[in-house]
């Protein structure tokens, strides 16, 4: 098999002076699909691979490639038990407990009150314990699964339906929350919808809880309209009010979702032009109706996806909302089934022009975990990567506000951009920034075998240090910058020489250092 | 082939098929840009020294202080004798033990008016006539959103939409374009005379963000700084051109120009930044992180770097319980800080250069809540500091009984705020950056 780079781009480092963006969702010829066109599609359908990943993409031709990656309940995983992680350390009292809790208030007995204060402390400082624990988990999931395209897209929903521990403080609900946003990643987005408004934590994030027919609580449906489905100025006041009424009722008891028949208002409402006595499953329906909630979700997933544009429809110019519009109506066609439009959209040749490929910032999540799946360094330490993420600003189950991350040039300032460049030193080398962490993690990392031509029994085990620079780079930029090879084999050249493992860890950190390291 | 990544397992790293070897690149020459060779980042002067050139307003700084989460105004500086405060805070109503009783400072005095008994600093900074309080400060229709109220305090826009305003003063300054529009006229590259602005902290905040200036940020000096010298020193240099080598052709609205540029600003500024800041102190801080933050703009200011404007930001005054003993501590370290750093101006002989501003995105409400705390609410005090304010009370305390929608009506607009700040202390238009005429409330004394 052979391998030839596609893109002009990819050899002669510099940029092909501006041409038309293809727009077209037609298929990609498969001759078109290479090595960069593989490379490009793990990175944005998952969290990028190694050599062998990319090569063998590319040799498959862009529809089994794509299928492969979207079809990913064909591929054996572990399931994510409900079990996993302890659903009681946050319940609600048990009748005995209020019984003792109402009697000690009754008494003013401060000993006996102290001791729930006490024992309640003690549950959510546990609890605390285990978000660190199950963010760990998905972290790891991320890293190690046979699927990136599920948990890529689960983190986009995440993003989506953004709902924060630190609010809800039930990190058991965190967990339930997203394993009901990965089984519905791929399925329909009405689905997602529906799922939502069960929520235990989502009702609590946004209040519906307290959503009652006697002091309705707009939170929840404010949100859905304008963050989850339609975007602001689709909808209006009465909208609100009347989405509002038919959310009533819709709460929890201790971990499962509870219809309160008693709280719920059966008069008839008005929303986004649907009349009748609709509960939340007739606000969702309504929604669905709307034209504008096809493209505000394609709008989305084209950022997440494909490249950092405003998710303000109406703002949208040029290419974006060509394709943007192109997706929505396939969602509509497709009454809301998200794979064939995500399915047409990365076997679309709009998805590998050039102004789409190794343009997009990328987020922090995808620079940690696509470093373990493309350099291969090790983990070292979760709780040190999981802090220098939200050094970066992402921290899983903690996203800053309903909004979700904004994405895109957000993530980058001068501090960010240091915090990047040194996650990626303490991977590579074990060696951390902060003065007074002198501990360097002696776990061995051996990135000989990132570079083909060293591994190739029928090559020269001494190949010249450009071929290993340019494969080195080949594999983490997708191209050949003018004039950075010099550097890096001069770098390795003092630390070492270029073909050891000293070397290449050298190229490495000069790589993973330059500003372009952080485009995908 | 598998998808499975298991660091352990070498399966994924099997041999590879024959790879062709590619044309080698000759190296090219590189460019510096022009604006790293006329930084003052790049280029510290040290005849900046310690002095400065009293009433020349190029020299002037301007230091911003955020409380975040929406201080409570009305236990900050308290109506004490105003029979509805205490009826409506029974539990959390500071009492005369409690606060500090101001005296009248010329026509700024105000004699029903206490600060907070943790705020001892700002009231010796009240009493030499170095602190000025701007009561009621808020904008018409308030917003009680942290995000979008914090937003329309960034912005100085109502509809919390559109650049930052010290950005905007920066693209201002820069371009020579006004109307309240940032960047260059026709979309060209702008030429800066000033320096980023410097946020400590994690975050560019927005409001030092323009069209195309964008501010520096760093948390900690050790942090601020490629640490892959730790592995080797021998290779900063390689890494350093590395970073350099800007990429003629890149269409300057591409991420990737724009990630060179941050690179940029981060490697010119990191040597300087940490320099500075590694200076000790002219005096004792006191021990917490807002006072860290204030020590470090003051070695910055010290070292004569030629930033204009920073930022500092203290969280946790979203009060909603138990707010008494939270709210103290949080204004206790504010005060000790604000002190502490005024002190080191004067001890470096740079205090009349520098004046600094405090805001929260909003004030908190009336009366308490049920769980010994308050909610959000509007307009709350602003403080500013340093020897060119007028010391003293200015605009009017609002009504605890005339209210709007439960909450205290404003007295004063903030944008008149920022309105003397860029006419009076950093020599700009107030009027390009605001896009409208505020009235200025006589708080700076130049």
């Amino acid at each position: 098999m052979t391998i030839t780079h596609t893109s002009e781009n990819s050899i002669s480092g510099t940029p092909a002076a501006p041409e038309r963006v293809d727009t077209s969702l037609s298929q990609i010829r498969d001759r078109d699909f290479g090595y960069n066109e593989a490379r490009h599609l793990l990175l944005r359908a998952g969290f990028g691979g190694t050599d062998e990943q990319i090569r063998t993409l590319a040799e498959w031709g862009p529809e089994r490639a794509v299928d492969y990656l979207l079809d990913y309940e064909d591929i054996p995983a572990e399931a994510d038990a409900r079990d996993a992680f302890d659903s009681g350390i946050i319940r609600p009292r048990n009748d005995a407990e209020k019984r003792a809790y109402r009697k000690a208030q009754q008494a003013s007995d401060e000993n006996a009150l102290a001791q729930f204060r006490t024992i309640r402390q003690r549950a959510q400082r546990d609890d605390r314990n285990q978000m660190r624990k199950v963010q760990q988990w998905w972290i790891t999931r991320m890293i190690q699964t046979p699927r990136p395209f599920e948990e890529k897209l689960t983190l986009f929903w995440h993003g989506h339906f953004a709902t924060n521990f630190r609010t809800i403080e039930d990190s058991y609900h965190m967990y339930a929350q997203n394993r009901m946003l990965r089984a519905n990643a791929l399925g329909n987005f009405g689905d997602l919808l529906r799922g939502i408004v069960r929520d235990p934590a989502m009702l609590k994030y946004l209040n519906n809880n307290q959503n009652r027919k006697s002091s309705p609580n707009e939170n929840l449906a404010r949100e859905i309209m304008e963050l989850f489905s339609l975007g602001e100025g689709n909808y209006t006041e009465r909208d609100i009010k009347d989405g509002a009424k038919a959310l009533t009722g819709f709460t929890y008891r201790d971990d499962a979702f509870v219809f309160n028949k008693n709280q719920h208002d059966n008069n008839s409402k008005r929303i986004l032009g649907s009349i009748g006595n609709l509960d939340a499953d007739g606000f969702v329906n309504a929604i669905l109706l709307s034209p504008n909630c096809a493209p505000f979700i394609c709008a989305k997933l084209y950022k997440y996806f494909v490249s950092d544009i405003s998710t303000d429809v109406r703002s949208l110019k040029g290419a974006p909302r060509t394709v943007v519009r192109k997706m929505s109506a396939m969602l509509q066609d497709q009454r809301y089934d998200l794979k064939p439009v995500l399915r047409r959209l990365f076997l679309s040749r709009h998805f590998y022009d050039p102004s789409v490929m190794g343009n997009k910032i990328k987020s922090p999540a995808e620079l940690v975990i696509g470093a373990v799946r493309t350099l291969n360094v090790p983990v070292r330490n979760l709780t040190i990567l999981t802090g220098a993420m939200d050094m970066m600003g992402q921290s899983v189950f903690l996203p800053p506000s309903v909004k979700g991350w904004d994405g895109g040039r957000s993530w980058i300032n001068t501090s960010t951009l240091f915090i990047r460049q040194n996650t990626l030193v303490y991977m590579l080398t074990g060696q951390q920034a902060q003065k007074n962490r002198r501990f360097v993690d002696p776990t061995a990392y051996d990135p000989t075998r990132l570079v083909p031509s060293m591994n190739d029994p029928r090559m020269d085990s001494n190949p010249p240090a450009e071929l290993i620079a340019n494969e080195l780079l080949d594999l983490t930029l997708g191209h050949r910058p003018m004039g950075a090879i010099e550097f890096l084999v001069d770098a390795a050249n003092k630390v070492d020489k270029p073909n050891t493992t000293k070397g290449i860890t050298t190229m490495l950190l000069l790589i993973t250092s330059m500003p372009e390291y952080q485009l995908s | 082939m598998n998808l499975h990544n298991n660091p352990d397992d070498a399966k994924a790293y099997t041999r590879r098929a024959f790879i062709q070897s590619s044309t080698l690149l000759a190296s090219a020459a590189l460019t510096v840009p022009a604006f790293i060779q006329s930084s003052a980042f790049a280029l510290p002067r040290p005849e900046m020294g310690l002095s400065s050139i009293a009433g020349v307003d190029e020299d002037n700084i301007l230091v911003i202080v955020q409380l975040s989460g929406g201080n409570d105004g009305l236990n900050t500086v308290i109506p004490y004798r105003d029979d509805t405060y205490h009826r409506l805070r029974p539990s959390i109503g500071l009492n005369l033990d409690n606060i500090h009783i101001l005296s009248a400072l010329g026509t700024n005095g105000a004699s029903d008016l206490a600060l907070n008994g943790s705020m001892t600093g700002i009231r010796e900074l009240y009493d030499e006539g170095q602190c000025a309080i701007i009561q009621g400060v808020g904008y018409p229709n308030p917003n009680r959103s942290h995000f979008t109220s914090m937003d329309i305090w960034h912005t100085a826009d109502t509809t919390a939409t559109g650049d930052g305003w010290i950005g905007k003063y920066i693209d201002a300054q820069c371009c020579g374009y006004g109307k309240g529009e940032s960047g260059t006229p026709d979309g060209s590259q702008p030429e800066y005379k000033i320096e980023p602005p410097i946020a400590i902290g994690r975050e560019a905040p927005l409001m030092l963000s323009g069209r195309t200036m964008m501010p520096v940020s760093f948390e900690t000096p050790d942090l601020f700084d490629w640490a892959g010298a730790k592995f080797s020193k021998d290779i900063i240099e390689d890494h350093q051109k590395l970073t350099d080598t800007l990429n003629e052709h890149a269409d300057p609205n591409t991420n990737n120009a724009f990630l060179l540029r941050t690179a940029m600003d981060a490697r010119v500024s990191s040597a300087t930044i940490r320099k500075a800041v590694a200076a000790k102190p002219l005096v004792q801080y006191p021990n917490s992180k807002l006072s860290t933050q204030l020590s470090m703009i003051g070695s910055m200011i010290r070292a004569g770097m030629k930033t204009r404007v920073y930022y500092a930001s203290i969280g946790s005054f979203d009060t909603h319980a138990n707010q008494l003993g939270s709210q103290n501590r949080l204004l206790g370290q504010l005060s000790g800080a604000v002190r502490a750093f005024q002190s080191d101006l004067k001890a470096q002989g740079n205090d009349a250069r520098v004046t600094t501003m405090c805001f929260s995105e909003f004030g908190r409400r009336v009366g308490q809540n049920a769980s010994n705390g308050t909610d959000h609410g509007t307009a709350a005090p602003m403080f500013m500091f340093g020897p060119k304010v007028q010391g003293g009370f200015h605009s009017r305390h609002p009504s605890l009984t005339n209210l709007d929608n439960g909450d205290l009506k404003y007295t004063a607009d903030f944008r008149s705020v920022y309105a003397e700040i860029l006419d009076r202390w950093l020599n700009a238009k107030s009027r390009d950056v605001l896009g409208g005429n505020y009235r200025h409330l006589r708080v700076m004394d130049v």
